[in-house]
């Protein structure tokens, strides 16, 4: 009896101790995920943040010559990346109208008709869209738009890829949000006399309204740092450009330019650090609406 | 068939020869012919799987919104086939009142009142509107509790509440006929109690059917019952001689709690 109460008493100082190194391992590594984003925010912040002004937003960016005349007076890099600014948001903008009309009707169809062989055809399909790699994406715009639509480089084929890299996120985030919704809401509307296409419009999307705009924000963020297929697409210019059929710079293709410019690194990090703010903004925006709803 | 010949007078609805089936062959309801009285509650029982929410929702065509059920016979509300009616019509004449209480999450209390007539683009001046909505409150005795909260959330209220936003919804349309498939189900005894009361006093405007698990609400509140069986109607008749003296042996196993 005496014995094995004292292998209890040694067994649980071993236990706890054993207890207390692994929940200190669990924390060690949740705080190494987290790192990362805290050390790019810090790095961005250090490196960046000085270059960050009124004319960063508002102006072009300089040329090589006087880049380094700034840099050798030890000033500021003048100028800024407004073209890339007005580019992204062009682009993302005409993704987004290409997209997401097509993606909410998608995603309907898929929820309305879940065992049909077209709706499960399109819900593989649309999985293996989001596994395709961007610059694909990026070729096939090249091909389909910047040879036989617009006869050139262009923000409408940059869009093009952009859109359909956000399409499958914007079907998959429709049908589980429908999901989601009751059924009985649904039959509450039908038991109405509603027509269907009214159930839909009036009930269902206004119900899930919160859930697909969490998923346009994700996917909108998604695409606004894709580089490689914007390079093949929408190519980069070196002044604020609203023509849909002409070459549009954004802002991630403005940090590869500075990127290959020894004179322009430091508007490298500005940018990123503008880029990093408004995805994670968008981030943090849909993140605080999905919760405001469950 | 068993002994469903209860005779009625100027039914508001004639059931005849009634089959649905959710497979081909499989029937959840089988050849249910039934009259149902004109301002009454009739009750229709029967353990799970029996087929009453199936016959409850075939009165509206709930089922034409699932491809694989099928529905044969004759439904006559008021003398008129109601396969032959628009479904608007028809849900406008047969209120449906669920299981678990349905408000839409997205509307306030006054809009949920008046859902029907908006979703379905019925214009109408604002003072018609708030006469119905006052109306359909009262009718279900809510208007006392919400006519300062009219314009918050229906998903606000408490579960009984909401039950009753939902009748009202119904009443809205002033129907012939209050579906209910299991009302009180999902709410507490206090709350049930209230619906009940609302249902004996809906009586006088309205006929009822109601689907109930409750053999004791069935015999306080109804006052004809069906006995469902295996999709068969078993027996129907006036709840008081149903629940003293049941014809069929199978409803007396089923209301002693042999099964169910």
């Amino acid at each position: 009896m005496a014995a094995t109460q004292k292998i209890e008493i040694t067994n649980l100082k071993y236990r706890t101790l054993k207890d207390r190194v692994i929940k200190g391992i669990i924390i060690a590594f949740s705080l190494i995920t987290i790192s990362p984003i805290i050390l790019i925010i810090y790095k961005l912040i250090e490196k960046g943040i000085r270059q960050i002004s009124f004319d960063f937003i508002l102006k072009t960016p300089p040329n090589t010559f006087e880049a380094m005349t700034a840099i050798t007076n030890g000033e500021i890099i003048p100028g800024g990346i407004a073209n890339g600014i007005t580019g992204t948001l062009l682009m993302v903008l005409l993704a987004s109208a290409l997209a997401i009309p097509v993606g909410i009707v998608t995603g309907i169809y898929l929820y309305e008709n879940p065992g049909k062989f077209l709706a499960n055809l399109t819900r593989n399909v649309s999985d293996i869209l989001q596994g395709v790699p961007s610059i694909v994406l990026g070729l096939i715009a090249y091909i389909w738009v910047v040879k036989h639509i617009t006869n050139g480089y262009s923000a409408l084929a940059g869009s093009v890829s952009l859109s359909i890299m956000m399409l499958p996120m914007i079907v998959r985030s429709t049908e589980e949000t429908l999901k989601m919704i009751p059924q009985t809401i649904k039959e509450a509307a039908l038991a109405l006399g509603v027509p269907y296409y009214k159930v839909i419009l009036k009930i269902l999307i206004p119900t899930g309204f919160s859930g697909l705009l969490t998923g346009i924000l994700l996917g909108i963020s998604r695409v606004l740092g894709e580089t490689a297929p914007l390079m093949l697409t929408a190519l980069g210019s070196s002044i604020i450009n609203f023509d849909i059929s002409k070459p549009t710079s954004a802002i991630p293709l403005l940090i590869w330019e500075f990127y290959n410019d020894p004179n322009m690194v430091d508007l490298i990090w500005s940018s990123s650090l503008l880029l990093m703010f408004i995805v994670l903004t968008l981030n943090i925006i849909s993140k605080q609406i999905a919760s405001r709803t469950k | 068939m068993n002994d469903t010949s209860t005779h009625i007078k100027d039914p508001v609805l004639s059931i005849r020869n009634l089959h649905v089936s959710y497979d081909k062959g499989k029937y959840a309801v089988k050849d249910v012919s039934a009259e149902i009285k004109r301002n009454s509650v009739t009750a229709i029982m029967g353990p799970s799987g029996c087929g009453k929410s199936t016959l409850l929702r075939a009165i509206n065509r709930m089922h034409e919104l699932y491809e694989n059920i099928e529905t044969k016979g004759d439904i006559l509300l008021n003398g008129n086939d109601i396969f032959k009616m628009p479904t608007i019509e028809l849900r406008k004449m047969a209120g449906m009142v669920f299981q678990r209480p349905n408000p839409f999450p997205t509307m306030s209390i006054y809009d949920n009142v008046i859902a029907g007539y908006k979703l379905n683009g019925i214009r109408m001046k604002r003072s018609q509107r708030d006469e119905i909505v006052e109306r359909s409150l009262r009718d279900v005795t809510l208007w006392g509790e919400v006519k300062d909260t009219l314009y918050k959330k229906g998903t606000f209220l408490s579960g009984g509440q909401q039950q009753r936003l939902c009748i009202a919804r119904a009443l809205a349309f002033d129907p012939e006929v209050i579906l209910l498939d299991e009302p009180t189900s999902a709410l507490d005894p206090v709350a049930t109690a209230k619906i009940e009361d609302l249902l004996v006093k809906l009586k006088e405007n309205y006929s009822i059917i109601m689907v109930t698990h409750n053999m004791s609400q069935a015999a306080r509140i109804s006052d004809y019952s069906m006995f469902m069986y295996l999709g068969e109607l078993v027996e129907y008749g006036k709840t008081k001689d149903m629940f003293t003296n049941p014809k069929d042996r199978r409803t007396e196993e089923y209301l002693t709690g042999k099964f169910g």
